[in-house]
């Protein structure tokens, strides 16, 4: 079960034909793939991709309607292989992930796959994970494309255009017997839009029917000699295929400019459309409905270039820039051949007034056009004085000393654990472990536990790729004074760390210490199931414990410790896997519930049996003020949001004090953590009875009147002396 | 020639900027249904990603008139994220996302309402920083004068939360009210309606949002920052505490209020006669500074000590602590706290963890000291009782227990801790008593390194040996220029990091000593030892 439900938005997806859908850029393809007769669809959940994947976990029932098989992939490695239906078969299939990151895993089936080709449609839809908001290396997908020669769509992010590229994807694909990627950026991805529906169709022919009647023919399989033969199929008979397709249905787009700017052209890549339209408007030369005085070539399909569209374009023109975002400039470098064998003079720009790396923002392509502009038709940007002005102040107000003076006071804030979060405790052990055997070599991993390594906590060398935190200790396997310590996620454990990280470690007997991380789901992209979640899920089979499976790769020394929150034990266990005398590979399982998916479990059952008048008692953790001393040794083993500091309220205490607020979910961290490290009394846990009984009424008076009278009897010497 | 059509229409442009988790989203999503309710053309993005996670992000919407587009032939082509200089109104969940909106130059004069909920949310490296690392608020207010056409600020989350409601709503309200937008009020909330949510809720907190930007003034004051100090009261009931009273008044009027700050204190943790020394040791403060012409500076020592001379009196025990858990001003806090109801029982458990130093330094001095130095009771100790100890102070067993050990106050004068306590005071009273003479600035600063000596176990063991090094430096700067200046770099330097790194750095830097490397010579949270 994922983080977020999507009964709603399923809803769109059975929305009759000609209906206006208004939602998210990727829910718009989901509801695409449907209009197109997807036969199947499997991926890799990951920003910002996840929502399609949780959205047809969530429409099982349509999907069931409609003979459309979906699966929730191992990893995207598998989702690619999977796509091998489409090889024999015409079965138009789906699959995604994030990428560049999915796509360096899927690559060995994408390289076999675009090798041999495919009968039946096949799409990728990647989520470019790339600029502001991502979370990977800053790389492009482009270059998987290139070197495999599948086609790359970059269609303009609006979901009427989203929509016709994922169908246009599918026939493109069929046409040219090529896999075909689907490009769609962060924001694209989660863009607010609508479009026109089409009715949703069943698969032609049925993956049914191809178990009933397989085929096969050697010459589709990557072996020699057909393997030879496959690259000379790829230049000669797939390209022009496709070229030929691209250009009949005109998938890529011209827009003309005014007669007097006709000697000038920006060539794009179609999902920076919309931020290139706003620059020009911000210049004065387009407005707000992509009218724009610069004639435009608009490239929904990035990979390949069409020679023939691009000589078109530039024919009769003095100077044309292309915008294409991060490097290296393959486009570019790609243009400038085509002009050059051409014999064509315009001039080409791009890289040279725009930058070669970094997220082409508005402001950057404004700035880039302007400069553009300001060499070949300085003339260009005069006459948009006309033009309502709009443009931003000449002088940025980031300049203004006081908003300078910012930089000192505004305070970084990334990402990190939420509060309650179990991984948290279990990087306090680790810094606890620290302080007595002192600092270690430590292995990070993917996931969210990879706030490890920023403050408070400050924990991690490297991060080499999902499930590879064990892997990349694997050089540490010699004899030292000290071992490695490695962190792995569930998710990146069965995604591939069973066997890069558990069985290799076994297999080179390595003597270094492995966290496996254990919260019941793949966390970090949204909390989806995995083999070794908790829950009970109609259509996946879960509860495969991780303990069973590292065992059975080989692994002895296992501690499973089923609540992180036990801070003193895991820093013993921690230290124990440090020091022990046994060979071999060192496994702690630290399990716990991801928080954010527990609250969303458990509170609406806890206000259901409240109201219903059931004893019930809800835990949260505070903080004495007066006891608290100020020295936030407790947040230094924390970072919890909900564990912050406030004025003390005494005059004589000057730093503020250590406080707990409304958002605490009475994880027991604090408390653990104060006890473990020795910090201080200051912490208590409430515990708060709601429909107590009346054994509970009774003993409370009982006590209250006890205690009540002790504490007046001291209150009342406090107040005698009262100052 | 043809020549392109350029048609009207202007978006509005609307930058959200929240932190994960504090319902941008649903802000974002509310002002699209409520446009494309009223007949506008609404896009929204984001990159919220692994921000969702607790980090800063943006939201950022676009509106058109659908008339406009009708007019244009085509649907809009909007742009999907802000363009620093073209924002029309910037909306910041917290203090200082309002702070990142200007820095990245989404506030401009000419065009942007900036509107920013004055609550803070500190970010780990302030909160986590060993003295006090808030920033300061008011650079943003002062900044946001200069960078925003208009500036309405005020804390919108403390409205969410007394309608018992989320910061999405009283943002949403204040949006409203400040009438930066085309749509009137009924459409915000008939919006707030149809999602069918806690509906009620978010209608009063964003009532009391539309009403603050409704009434806000052109320029949002300062925040007050400052720490009130108490009044000096007019009379005392008690005829002894009255006589106390009196002395304070004795006092230059600049040290009254802390003076009576400390007199409160002191009763509150011993009782009156150890008020009474506290006095007696800051008159004799007052005759030194005195005499070093603190008259002139404001009396600076005098303020110093009866700050500082009270902290270190008050120090922490056993028996304090057992006397604040036990107090029924505390329970009555910690029911407040977790919003207990009146027919809802709450009982806390403590998390405590005795040591030996602690168990003996609460005895009588004797038999304090033999038995820390015997090995058999140390041993028994440690084994048997020196772990984490869950303190139910709600039940009788643990509430009288605790209330024995806060009784106890009345041998506090006689115990091992007060002996090592009062001869640490000492130690440090006579050396501020002799630098005074030579240099009044530099005993000042060396009454505030007092500061640094707080907490329990390794906490309070890390501060005294920082202060232990502090007073070190104070001996070997005496006599050297900008000695008080540099005393005070160091301080600061003593309290930036848990590690003790920036203090190394500057006492090698300014004193040429070597520095002492901590235990171990790595980073370590530092081994339980009590103060000597």
């Amino acid at each position: 079960m994922a983080e977020r439900s999507f009964a709603k938005e399923v809803e769109q997806l059975r929305l009759p034909a000609g209906s206006e859908f208004r939602g998210e850029g990727i829910l718009a393809v989901t509801k695409a793939l449907l209009q197109s007769g997807v036969g199947y669809v499997a991926g890799y959940q990951g920003s910002p991709i996840s929502h399609l994947m949780d959205v047809l976990a969530d429409a099982k029932e349509i999907l069931d309607e409609l003979g459309v098989h979906f699966e929730a992939s191992a990893s995207e490695a598998t989702a690619a292989a999977t796509l091998a239906a489409s090889v024999m078969y015409p079965i138009r299939g789906a699959v995604t992930w994030k990428s560049t990151v999915g796509t360096n895993v899927a690559s060995d089936a994408l390289a076999n796959l675009a090798s041999g080709g495919v009968t039946g449609g096949a799409l990728v839809i990647i989520g470019e994970d790339y600029g502001e908001g991502s979370s990977i290396m800053q790389e492009r997908s482009h270059a998987f494309a290139m070197k495999s020669q599948m086609w790359l769509l970059d269609p303009r992010p609006n979901l009427e255009s989203i929509v016709k590229a994922v169908e246009d994807g599918f026939e493109l694909s069929e046409a040219s017997n090529t896999p075909v990627m689907l490009e769609m950026r962060i924001r694209s991805c989660h863009v607010h839009g609508r479009f026109i529906t089409r009715e949703n169709c069943r698969p032609a022919f049925s993956l049914a029917e191809a178990l009933e009647n397989p085929r096969r023919d050697t010459n589709r399989i990557v072996l020699p000699p057909a393997s030879f033969a496959h690259e000379h199929e790829k230049v000669r008979d797939r390209w022009p295929a496709a070229v030929q397709f691209i250009r009949e249905r005109k998938l890529n787009e011209f827009f003309d400019g005014d007669d007097t700017h006709a000697d000038l052209g920006l060539i794009l890549q179609g999902g920076l459309y919309n931020g290139v339209v706003r620059a020009l408007q911000l210049l004065g030369l387009a407005d707000a409905f992509g009218n724009s005085r610069i004639p435009l070539y608009v490239m929904n399909v990035t990979y390949p270039v069409i020679d023939d569209e691009v000589l078109a374009f530039c024919k009769d023109k003095r100077a044309v820039l292309l915008l294409e975002e991060g490097q290296p400039d393959y486009i570019e470098q790609n243009l400038n051949t085509i002009l050059r064998r051409a014999g064509v003079t315009t001039a080409l720009c791009g890289k040279d007034v725009l930058p070669m790396a970094g997220e082409y923002t508005t402001q950057v392509m404004r700035d880039g056009i302007e400069a553009f502009l300001t060499t070949h038709a300085p003339r260009a940007l005069e006459s948009s004085a006309a033009v309502p002005a709009q443009a931003p102040a000449a002088v940025p107000i980031t300049f203004h000393p006081k908003v300078r003076d910012l930089a000192a006071v505004v305070p970084p804030r990334p990402a990190g654990f939420c509060t309650g979060c179990p991984e948290r405790p279990i990087f306090a052990a680790m810094k606890l472990a620290q302080a007595d055997l002192g600092e270690h070599h430590i292995s990070c991993d993917i996931g969210c536990h990879l706030f490890s390594i920023l403050p408070p906590f400050n924990l991690g060398a490297t991060t080499m790729g999902y499930g590879l935190g064990a892997a990349s200790s694997s050089a540490f396997n010699v004899k030292s004074g000290k071992r490695s310590i490695s962190v792995m996620g569930d998710g990146g454990f069965w995604h591939n760390g069973l066997t890069s990280g558990i069985a290799n470690a076994v297999f080179n007997k390595n003597d270094g210490v492995i966290v496996i991380v254990d919260n019941f789901y793949s966390s970090a992209t949204g909390g989806q199931d995995i083999p070794s979640s908790r829950a009970d899920n109609p259509n996946r089979a879960t509860k495969h414990p991780i303990e069973a499976a590292i065992r059975g790769a080989g692994v002895k020394w296992v501690r499973t410790i089923d609540r992180t929150y036990d801070v003193a034990r895991l820093r013993d266990t921690l230290e124990e896997a440090l020091t022990t005398s046994t060979d071999g590979p060192k496994v702690i399982i630290a399990q716990s519930e991801c928080m954010l998916n527990k609250q969303r479990r458990v509170r609406p059952l806890f206000n259901k049996a409240v109201k219903a008048g059931e004893r019930v008692v809800k835990e949260r953790f505070g903080v004495d003020p007066d006891v608290c001393s100020g020295d936030h040794a407790c947040i230094r083993l924390s970072g919890c949001p909900s564990l912050s500091v406030k004025d003390s309220g005494d005059p004589l205490k000057e730093d503020p004090v250590a406080n707990v607020d409304n958002s605490c979910v009475g994880c027991g961290n604090c408390g653990e953590v104060a006890e473990a490290a020795v910090l201080c009394p200051s912490f208590y846990r409430a515990d708060i009875i709601h429909n107590p009984t009346a054994a509970d009424r009774i003993k409370a008076r009982v006590r209250g009147a006890v205690i009540g009278w002790l504490q007046r009897r001291r209150a009342a010497r406090l107040a005698r002396h009262a100052l | 020639m043809s020549q392109v059509t350029l048609h009207s229409g202007t978006p509005i442009k609307i930058a959200i900027l929240a932190m994960g988790g504090q319902g941008g989203g649903v802000l974002a999503d509310w002002i699209v249904e409520m446009a494309e309710a009223g007949g506008w053309w609404a896009q929204t993005t984001s990159v919220p990603g692994v921000a969702q996670r607790t980090g800063a992000t943006i939201y950022y919407v676009e509106l058109l008139p659908e008339a406009a587009a009708h007019a244009a032939g085509r649907p809009p082509v909007l742009a999907m994220m802000p363009t620093p200089g073209d924002v029309d109104l910037v909306v910041a969940a917290e203090l200082m996302e309002a702070g990142r909106a200007m820095q990245r130059g989404l506030v401009t004069p000419e065009r942007t309402t900036l509107i920013a909920s004055t609550h803070r949310s500190y970010a780990v490296a302030e909160k986590a920083a060993p003295g006090n690392g808030i920033a300061d608020p008011n650079k943003v207010l002062d900044a946001g004068r200069e960078a925003a056409r208009r500036l309405l600020c005020f804390d919108l989350q403390q409205m969410a939360e007394r309608a018992g409601s989320v910061i999405s709503a009283s943002l949403f309200g204040a949006i409203a009210g400040a009438g930066v937008l085309p749509f009137a009020r009924d459409a915000f909330e008939a919006t707030i309606r149809h999602g069918g949510v806690g509906v009620e809720a978010s209608l009063k907190a964003f009532a009391l949002g539309f009403d603050a930007a409704a009434q806000a003034p052109a320029a949002p004051a300062r925040i007050d920052t400052s720490r009130p100090l108490p009044d000096v009261p007019a009379s005392a009931a008690h005829p002894r505490v009255q006589v106390l009273l009196d002395t304070v008044k004795q006092f230059p009027q600049a040290t009254q209020p802390l003076l009576v700050a400390g007199v409160r204190r002191l009763i509150d943790y011993q009782d009156v006669a150890y008020a009474e020394d506290y006095l007696r040791t800051l008159q004799g403060f007052r005759t030194l500074d005195a005499q070093a012409g603190g008259d002139a500076r404001d009396w600076a020592l005098t303020q110093a000590a009866a700050r500082y001379v009270a902290v270190a009196m008050s120090y922490d025990d056993m028996i304090r602590v057992a006397d604040l858990k036990t107090r029924g001003s505390r329970f009555e806090r910690v029911r407040s706290e977790v919003g207990a109801k009146s027919d809802q029982l709450v009982y806390t458990t403590e998390f405590m963890h005795p040591r030996l130093e602690e168990i003996c330094g609460t005895l009588p001095l004797r038999l304090g000291r033999w038995l820390e130095n015997s090995k058999t009771f140390g041993g028994f100790i440690r084994r048997r009782v020196e772990h984490g100890r869950r303190v139910k102070t709600g039940t009788l067993t643990w509430f009288v227990g605790l209330y024995c050990i806060a009784g106890l106050r009345r041998i506090r004068r006689g115990t091992l801790r007060h002996a090592i306590e009062t001869a640490h005071i000492d130690d440090w009273l006579a050396r501020t008593t002799r630098i005074v003479a030579t240099d009044y600035a530099l005993a000042v600063e060396v009454l505030a390194c007092r500061r640094l000596i707080k907490g329990y176990s390794g906490t309070h063991d890390r501060g005294d040996r920082r202060f232990a090094r502090l007073m070190q430096a104070a001996d070997e700067l005496l006599g050297q220029p900008e000695a008080a200046a540099t005393l005070k770099s160091l301080r600061d330097a003593a309290l930036a990091d848990e590690e003790g790194k920036a203090l190394d750095a500057q006492l090698a830097q300014l004193l040429r000593a070597p520095a002492t490397p901590p235990a171990g010579g790595r980073a370590r949270i530092d081994t339980p030892r009590v103060a000597a």
